[in-house]
């Protein structure tokens, strides 16, 4: 027994040596607050789908994602998903499709809108959430707004009616060798919204945590499922000690 | 009489023995596993060639769900790894269970060569045993790199782009090796084909064939000891090593509990760290392949990291790749390297101990250095680590021959 104490501290100490390996993708930096979403919270999930379908689903579709698989988790029946999700779909195992050609979308914006099934997942939950938050009035954008995260990003400030517009501040310090370092110092509210700054951020969580969910929709069941195999495998293994015990009784 | 007369023209042994007149099964299970006889002082370390094993199982199995569900296509491959992970039954668990096996491949498998080094097993007899070893570890990195593409994310793309145009650093022949490997002026479809092909069969047939000589090359001079006694020497009357207990049911009893023990943690991951934060399944693979745009930072998956910090520290692109593919093959001189006269690190010298421990240290170094993005102080550590990594083994014929060691006892000791 205590060999097999020295063979687990050992692979705590291999388990020491990861930690996680950050999102490499564009922008970000150290103004990024994380999203602080709740997998487990049905009803954040439910409003974060309606978000969806009615703010993102227009121009982004989320290709690998049925109706009938959110309708799952999400404790929604057929009649549900069809009246109050499904704006462009009759049956609930059809995916989720944009009505926006992605031609004509290459052609308004520059770029076709990416599909969203993945976007948590690649990004990471707070790169979209600080995405959401971080459009602020630019002159120099096409659309007249860019953002923190993601600079000269061709996404117009599609939710600024509920959130209004802001301004962002920079401070540039001029460093001694005469290049100029800018850091965030943080936004201005312009023009107000219909959503204060508490109503907005709970909009974007939902939405955020929506996203999260249909980048994985499998995650709680594997969870869940994954508790029951652990403790098999705890059951099976103090068995298999006794049988070790009774075999080498006479090693 | 009545009674023998009419067994006669009855054949005696009943069914094993009409097989066993006709293939050997009895014969190959007492040499392979009931009369197999290995040292009863085995520790927690000796479970790992077992666990390899179980891991070549697991991947086996769920390689042929996956196949069978998978598109090798550049314009279906990633759409089809989100249809199993969606909507095939347990096609998530199956993919989770391959992606979460190829990480642990390596675990099990690096520390499989860790004890190895421990206890000298790779010395004299052994030494066929470490080259055919060495050879599965060779086909393995190809096996995982080649997998590594399947599922056509950015990551896969992007990090086959960079190992592959390594071999463009070879003189003269340079870049039509490349263009051979990749079938194409870039990696595309036809790539993508020739790696499902390898990865499917050309490969994990190898490795069978492999690991099937691995284990009859061992089975035939016998399993070395945390003591590194020859346990042959000291038998009992009826031939049987003094010191050794048959491999079933003693050491299969023994090894069950560390399978179970290797399931917890492997279901731990699967089912509660997939993505093992980003080192299992990286972030940017869930992104779909995409030639256009080159992601900010390509680091091959943490299996291959330490060598690929060797080939980063190197400022020249063709010295790199010399050093990168000398990092994988010096190990394959183990057995010449090592001039000490004992086999177990139990009885050898300060040296071999101090010069392990850096090595120890030199590759879980060199494997966080190949994650980091090579700027800064990051360089110049891992070129000393590089450094590091080299003398352990061109170093080793001299401190091992110098070494004091201590004498090495006839019956096998235990510790605990």
């Amino acid at each position: 027994m205590t060999k097999l104490k020295k063979f687990a501290s050992l692979m705590a100490l291999g388990a020491c040596f990861v930690t996680t390996q950050g999102y490499a993708a564009g922008g970000g930096g150290s103004h990024m607050k994380p999203a602080g979403i709740d997998p487990d919270n049905v009803a954040s999930l439910q409003r974060g789908a309606r978000n969806f379908m009615n703010y993102c689903s227009g121009c982004h579709s989320a290709q690998y994602v049925r109706y009938n698989t959110i309708g799952k988790t999400l404790n929604l029946s057929e009649e549900q998903l069809m009246d109050n999700l499904m704006f462009n779909a009759d049956k609930t195992f059809e995916t989720i499709q944009t009505a926006m050609p992605a031609a004509d979308g290459a052609r308004w914006y520059g770029k076709t809108p990416p599909d969203l099934s993945l976007m948590a997942r690649a990004r990471g939950a707070d790169y979209v959430y600080n995405f959401l938050k971080g459009f602020y009035v630019s002159e120099a954008s096409p659309t007249g707004v860019d953002n923190l995260v993601l600079a000269g990003t061709s996404m117009p400030h599609v939710l600024w009616e509920l959130q209004g517009y802001q301004a962002v501040n920079f401070d540039k310090h001029e460093n001694e060798d005469g290049s100029v370092t800018t850091t965030f110092e943080g936004f201005e509210q312009l023009s107000a919204g219909s959503m204060d700054a508490e109503e907005y951020d709970d909009f974007v969580r939902d939405t955020v945590n929506f996203l999260a969910y249909i980048a994985e929709p499998i995650r709680s069941e594997r969870r869940k499922l994954g508790v029951w195999v652990i403790m098999f495998l705890i059951f099976f293994f103090i068995l298999s000690t006794q049988l070790k015990k009774q075999i080498w009784k006479d090693v | 009489m009545a009674r023998i007369e009419a067994e006669v023209g009855k054949p005696q042994g009943g069914f094993m023995k009409w097989i066993d007149d006709r293939f050997p099964f009895t014969k190959t299970m007492e040499h392979h596993v009931t009369k197999y006889y290995a040292s009863k002082n085995f520790n927690w370390w000796y479970v790992f060639g077992v666990l390899a094993f179980v891991v070549l199982a697991i991947q086996l199995l769920t390689g042929i769900f996956l196949t069978m569900n998978y598109k090798p296509s550049a314009a279906e491959a990633f759409a089809s790894v989100e249809y199993i992970m969606r909507d095939v039954e347990w096609g998530w668990l199956i993919r989770y269970m391959h992606s979460t096996g190829a990480s642990f491949f390596f675990i099990v498998v690096y520390l499989h060569m860790f004890r190895a080094m421990l206890y000298g097993s790779y010395q004299k007899p052994r030494e066929l045993i470490w080259l055919i070893g060495m050879l599965i570890f060779l086909v393995l990195m190809a096996e995982a790199f080649a997998g590594y593409l399947l599922p056509w994310g950015q990551m896969s793309y992007w990090g086959a782009q960079v190992i592959i145009s390594l071999f463009g650093a070879i003189p003269v022949v340079g870049d039509a090796l490349v263009e051979i490997i990749r079938g194409d002026y870039a990696i595309s479809d036809i790539t993508l084909n020739r790696f499902f092909a390898l990865h499917v069969i050309v490969l994990p047939l190898a490795l069978i064939g492999l690991v099937f000589v691995h284990i009859v090359a061992l089975h035939e001079v016998g399993s070395n000891n945390p003591d590194g006694i020859d346990i042959k020497k000291l038998k009992d009357e009826s031939g049987k090593p003094l010191d050794g207990i048959a491999f079933h049911p003693y050491h299969t009893s023994k090894d069950l509990v560390g399978i179970i023990v290797f399931l917890m943690i492997f279901s731990a991951v699967v089912f509660f760290a997939p993505d093992m934060g980003g080192y299992f399944l990286e972030h940017a693979n869930f992104d779909p392949a995409n030639m256009t745009a080159t992601p900010e930072h390509i680091a091959p998956v943490w299996y291959f990291t330490p060598y690929y910090a060797i080939l980063r520290a190197v400022p020249d692109k063709l010295w790199g790749f010399i050093l990168f593919v000398a990092a994988v093959l010096l190990p394959v001189f183990l057995p010449w390297l090592d001039r000490s006269r004992v086999r177990s690190i139990r009885y050898r010298g300060w040296m071999y101990k101090s010069a392990l421990t850096v090595f120890v240290i030199t590759f879980f170094a060199l494997l966080l250095l190949g994650l980091a993005p090579a700027e800064g102080a990051y360089v110049m550590l891992a070129r000393i680590f590089s450094v590091l990594y080299f003398a352990f083994f061109l170093l080793m014929p001299f401190y091992t021959a110098m070494d004091k060691t201590k004498p090495v006892p006839d019956r096998v000791v235990y510790h605990d």
